[in-house]
């Protein structure tokens, strides 16, 4: 029970409070060295120091007291706080489409934890009305709880129980689906849903924000309005990321969950498509397609549903000098999949090839992606990509290595046949490998050249 | 509305019933009378080299047109810590302005655009703030928490300033009195504005996130003067270090105020003190006049719960006059009479000098709204835009009773229902008294409605910045360097007997410690020495250009130079101007260019004689007055430099 009192204090400030009696939302006079403070004591964020006591003062600042200074403090009042958004009722209004919101975590609904002092999810359709009452002129709303990690805890189990949940969805007939989720691996998971949810007659939406909601200008608020817009409204059934197009509040872009990729460890509009154009813009009033074909949303309900995901993939990223061991002791720990990150158009040193010839003996699935992220993967262009498809590398084309590393997971859950898994891998399901390379599928700009800053001058970045 | 009824001789006289005075002619009597009350947040930006949370460099500004990219935001409010809504952020809400950001590459990176998390806090901004702290008697915090403010007018990108507590409890005093500090903290400075029309507003992002402090005091000021006065203070101190920067916008404060019975009102951003005392005397009587508003209208109504206003839209024929009222516009505009009963001789009660409640009106409807002016009139205005008859047709339209008061308003049709609420609801505040607002100065000493004042409500924890301890030998490192205080500096001047009307000067540009070395180091007189700084160069630096490279510290590099040569003190008011100008001539040149030449006392003494008898010869009147004058002034020029001239006067009566 003690640690209700004296949340996230521990060691020698733990023990200051506990000396004078004074406890977590207590109201408190403290003595100094440093003359005297008074306000409400608060919880402390678990990794932080035990020498201090945070006080939140009359003017509703917080300031830090060094508990070497304190001489004498006494608890004058309580207060707890209750922190809450006001829930109000999602309206049902008869006419708009059904929306399933699903929630796995991440910064789109978020609130403050003192455990960690940062933030932490929170989410509710009642919440969310209550945040952003927009939404309630787009689609009648309801929404489900799958879990709540933060988005780089995402991983194999929640994509199955996602992909799961969302054929469930269906069956129900569903209008359109969104999908909460942190921003780190949202385009994991984009693609991990791509392969495992196939076939989908209704739009599928997942959409993050790069500003927590509790921030004034976070892009939560808008890129829910956004992924709400499409689930409910597009024509474009296919598993998308909804994310802001520029970085100001304009408009949002629609990706295809294969070809995406996060580009920015912070900027808002950090989702790209990589090696295509995007599949339409959104905004809270029209969808735009800029692709001219997709696939369209239907009145049946025949989607695939299809959750398997081995474990037994990972990854190397190549660098100069690698050794060989580095491949070894993964195939000695049981890896059964390999995506190479390969320099230019898909190599790795001759050192690695002794490597790369035991793995293949043992029956190691390696496919070969790229640094360059933009870009096919040209292994007959040099002899040691000659080399090394002889050894058992296959390229995989213009796979992003997000991607490859998904879609092996996923097929090695299906089949460890070699053939059977090449198959998988090479044929496209929604565009993880394209024909083409449209060539306004690579774009960046740089800055100070005239006729780049003319445009950034002119355009909204 | 009666028909004898006229606003003019009800302006009057209802600013005769408050008791309002001119300020020069109120006395502490008068203060006392309505229960004057008023604080200071005092803002002043640190010389530092980079913003406080990122390495862009600070102190760049750029010309409104002068900017690279736009970036777009709309802010929304959120909970605070303690999970309640703020009120600002509610009404900036209602406004749904659309934000535009001028980014300018020297002065913005992607940190101002809030697009990447804020670096390590300045560290030269920490030091400063502490020493400032120390000078003003602050206890220093533990460990500084970086707190988020909302600010949902979009002058800060993120929608809130990143600022933290230094200090708390701490006390200045002025000359006659101590005034009680509650706080001092360190933030980031928000963008500049540049323009405000409809739903659109621009600011420049120059100024963004440069290291500010805030010293905020508690309202112990009684009277318009004493405010100005802790104003100056604490300006003066904070400039005492040598540390902070001065010129337009450098130092700005928000004055707090409030009468007897009143609320706490935040006249923001005054440029300058002087504008203080002005400002304080009319809000607090402004107050003073809502309060006589609030017991007239509690009068009227029995039950206030029921008061309930009534609107029409005016369409087609009964419109009164297209051209006045839409600007001959009536496309996508309505026109809506509004009937506000029991305000009948209200609307036109004095609240300012030339201003009157229907103002307070209109201002909100500006603000929160966003109409664009002109976009109201009523029915009591000094100067009527409308036949009496248009007025009683529109009172009739809507049922009005005698005591009713009629308004127009026009906007489009988006803002109607904003604009409807807000009038609502200024005229149920007007039954409270008065409402807590934050008010914008201008320079004639009046004010106008800015924003509902922002509570502790809008505070939240910063989660992207770990909180800063301040260990005690850092704290002490810092107070070791400190500069004497300003109360201390003050009661010196007077010792030395240097003028008082030199003083503000010495203050505001931090002259004190080299006056003090003038002094200590060169044995100058010390009145010589102050009159010499309060005067001479401040004379010279309103009238000459000062060349870039002139610094202060030549003026006592001069004076050593003069000392050195045996050459009088005196000569330094002849050298400074061209020191001014040419800082790279040396001193020899700039005396030769006078020109000066060095003349022994005794052979200018012995001139006196000849120019005797000169006198004798051309005068018209012989006093002996007219003599020494005539005498000293045919000898200045030679004299000075080589004389003391009150030596030279002297011998006169020898």
């Amino acid at each position: 029970m003690s640690q209700d009192f004296f949340q996230g204090y521990k060691g020698d400030s733990l023990k200051v409070l506990q000396k004078y009696n004074v406890r977590v939302w207590g109201q408190a006079e403290i003595d100094t060295t440093r003359g005297q403070f008074s306000g409400t004591v608060l919880p402390r964020a678990e990794n932080d120091d035990d020498q201090h006591i945070v006080v939140k003062i009359v003017t509703g600042y917080n300031i830090g007291i060094d508990i070497t200074t304190i001489t004498t403090m006494k608890e004058t009042g309580y207060k707890k706080a209750n922190y809450k958004i006001p829930e109000k009722e999602f309206p049902f209004t008869p006419g708009l489409p059904k929306v399933k919101l699903f929630g796995t975590g991440g910064t789109i609904a978020s609130r403050l934890d003192y455990r960690t002092g940062a933030v932490i999810p929170a989410f509710s359709p009642g919440e969310l009305y209550g945040a952003v009452p927009e939404l309630a002129d787009i689609c009648n709303l309801t929404t489900e709880k799958v879990f709540a990690v933060f988005s780089e805890n995402m991983g194999p189990k929640q994509y199955v129980a996602l992909a799961k949940a969302i054929g469930q969805e269906i069956e129900n007939g569903i209008d359109g689906i969104v999908i909460g989720h942190g921003t780190d691996t949202l385009h994991h998971t984009g693609a991990a849903l791509t392969f495992m949810v196939q076939n989908s007659p209704v739009p599928i939406v997942l959409v993050g924000s790069q500003r927590s909601s509790d921030r004034p200008s976070s892009d939560a608020a808008l890129n829910l309005m956004h992924a709400m817009k499409t689930a409910g409204h597009s024509d474009i059934a296919e598993v998308m990321v909804c994310m802001f197009g520029p970085t100001s509040d304009e408009y949002g872009l629609l990706h295809k969950g294969t070809r995406v990729r996060k580009m920015h460890s912070s900027y808002r509009s950090t989702f790209r498509t990589i090696g295509d154009t995007p599949l339409a813009t959104v905004s809270r009033d029209e969808i735009i397609p800029i692709k001219k074909h997709y696939n369209h949303r239907r009145k049946d309900r025949d989607v695939k549903i299809l959750p398997y995901f081995s474990d037994k993939v990972t990854m190397l990223y190549y660098y100069p000098g690698m050794r060989p061991d580095t491949l070894d002791n993964l195939v000695d720990a049981g890896y059964k999949g390999v995506i190479f990150v390969g320099t230019g158009l898909g190599h790795v040193n001759k050192e690695l090839y002794p490597a790369i010839e035991r793995a293949h003996e043992k029956g190691v699935h390696m496919y070969m992606t790229l640094q360059t992220i933009w870009g096919y993967v040209h292994m007959f262009v040099y002899d040691t990509g000659r080399d090394m498809m002889a050894k058992g590398i296959i390229p995989a084309g213009n796979m992003l290595p997000e991607v490859a590393w998904v879609k092996l997971s996923w097929a090695l859950g299906q089949t460890e046949d070699p053939e059977e898994v090449k198959k998988i891998m090479l044929t496209p399901i929604n565009d993880e490998i394209t024909q083409r390379e449209p060539y306004n599928g690579y774009l960046v700009y740089q800055g100070g050249v005239p006729e780049v800053d003319e445009f950034v001058k002119n355009v909204h970045k | 509305m009666q028909k004898s009824f006229n606003a003019s001789d009800n302006y009057e006289k209802t600013k005769e019933a408050i008791g309002y005075v001119a300020r020069k002619n109120a006395t502490q009597q008068d203060y006392d009378r309505i229960g004057f009350m008023s604080g200071l947040e005092v803002h002043q930006q640190l010389k530092t080299k980079h913003k406080l949370f990122c390495k862009c460099p600070a102190g760049i500004f750029q010309k409104p047109e002068d900017y690279d990219a736009e970036v777009i935001r709309h802010m929304r409010p959120t909970l605070s810590e303690l999970g309640e809504y703020d009120g600002t952020a509610l009404m900036e809400f209602k406004t749904r302005k659309k934000i535009v950001y001028h980014l300018a590459n020297e002065t913005a990176c992607t940190y101002e655009v809030d697009d990447t998390p804020p670096f390590h806090i300045d560290h030269e901004a920490l030091d400063i703030a502490i020493r400032i702290s120390l000078l003003s008697k602050l206890n220093i915090v533990g460990e500084v928490h970086i707190t988020r403010k909302q600010y949902l007018d979009g002058s800060i990108p993120t929608g809130f300033q990143r600022t933290g507590i230094i200090g708390v409890e701490g006390e200045i005093y002025l000359k006659h009195k101590k005034i009680r500090l509650i706080q001092l903290s360190l933030e980031e400075d928000s963008c500049r504005e540049v323009s405000d029309i409809g739903h659109t507003r621009v600011y420049r992002t120059d100024r963004l996130g440069m290291p500010l402090i805030e010293t905020v005091t508690y309202p112990d000021c009684v009277n318009p003067d004493e405010v100005q006065e802790a104003c100056d203070y604490i300006r003066f101190l904070n400039r005492s270090t040598g540390l902070v920067r001065t010129g337009m916008g450098a130092g700005r404060q928000d004055v707090n105020v409030s009468c007897r019975g009143g609320s706490r009102v935040e006249i923001k951003g005054v440029a300058h003190t002087k504008w203080i005392p002005e400002l304080t005397h009319n809000e607090s009587f402004r107050q003073w006049a809502l309060l006589a508003i609030r017991d007239e209208l509690n009068k009227r109504f029995k039950d206030t719960g029921k008061w309930k206003m009534a609107h029409v839209e005016l369409k087609g024929k009964n419109i009164p006059d297209h051209e006045r009222f839409l600007n001959g516009n009536l496309k996508d505009q309505k026109l809506i009479a509004v009937n506000l009963p029991g305000f009948g001789g209200l609307m036109s009660h004095f609240t300012q000098p030339g201003k009157m409640f229907a103002d307070e009106i209109k201002d909100r409807l500006k603000v929160i709204a966003c109409l664009i002016p002109p976009f109201m009139m009523h029915s009591e205005e000094l100067q009527a835009s409308m036949e009496q008859t248009e007025w009683d047709n529109i009172a009739k339209k809507l049922n009005a009773g005698d005591q009713d008061a009629q308004l127009l308003f026009w906007g489009p049709e988006d803002d109607i229902k904003t604009a409807l609420e807000t009038i609502e609801e200024r005229c149920r505040m007007a039954f409270e008294g008065v409402p807590n607002e934050t008010r914008k100065s201008f320079a004639d000493g009046t004010t106008i409605f800015e924003r509902v004042l922002p509570g502790a409500d809008r505070m939240y924890p910063d989660t992207d910045t770990a909180p800063l301890p301040l260990a005690n030998d850092y704290i002490e490192k810092l107070s070791e360097e400190l500069p004497t205080e300003v109360i201390d500096r003050y009661h010196q001047l007077i010792k030395w007997n240097i003028p008082e009307n030199t003083y503000t000067y010495i203050f505001s540009k931090n002259h004190f410690p080299l006056i003090h070395r003038l002094i200590e180091d060169l044995d100058m007189d010390p009145v010589f020495a102050g009159t010499f700084i309060g005067h001479t160069f401040k004379f010279i630096e309103g009238h000459y250009n000062r060349a870039a490279e002139f610094d202060t510290k030549m003026i006592s590099g001069m004076f050593k130079y003069l000392k050195e040569k045996g050459i009088g003190f005196e000569i330094g008011k002849y050298m400074l101007p061209e020191v001014f100008e040419h800082p790279k001539m040396d001193f020899d040149s700039v005396l030769e260019s006078l020109p000066f030449k060095k003349i022994a006392e005794a052979d200018i003494l012995s001139m006196i004689p000849f120019l005797k008898n000169k006198f004798a010869e051309t005068a018209i009147n012989h006093t002996p007055e007219n003599e020494k004058n005539w005498i000293m002034g045919e000898l200045r020029k030679k004299a000075v430099g080589n004389i003391a001239l009150n030596k030279l006067a002297a011998s006169f009566n020898s």
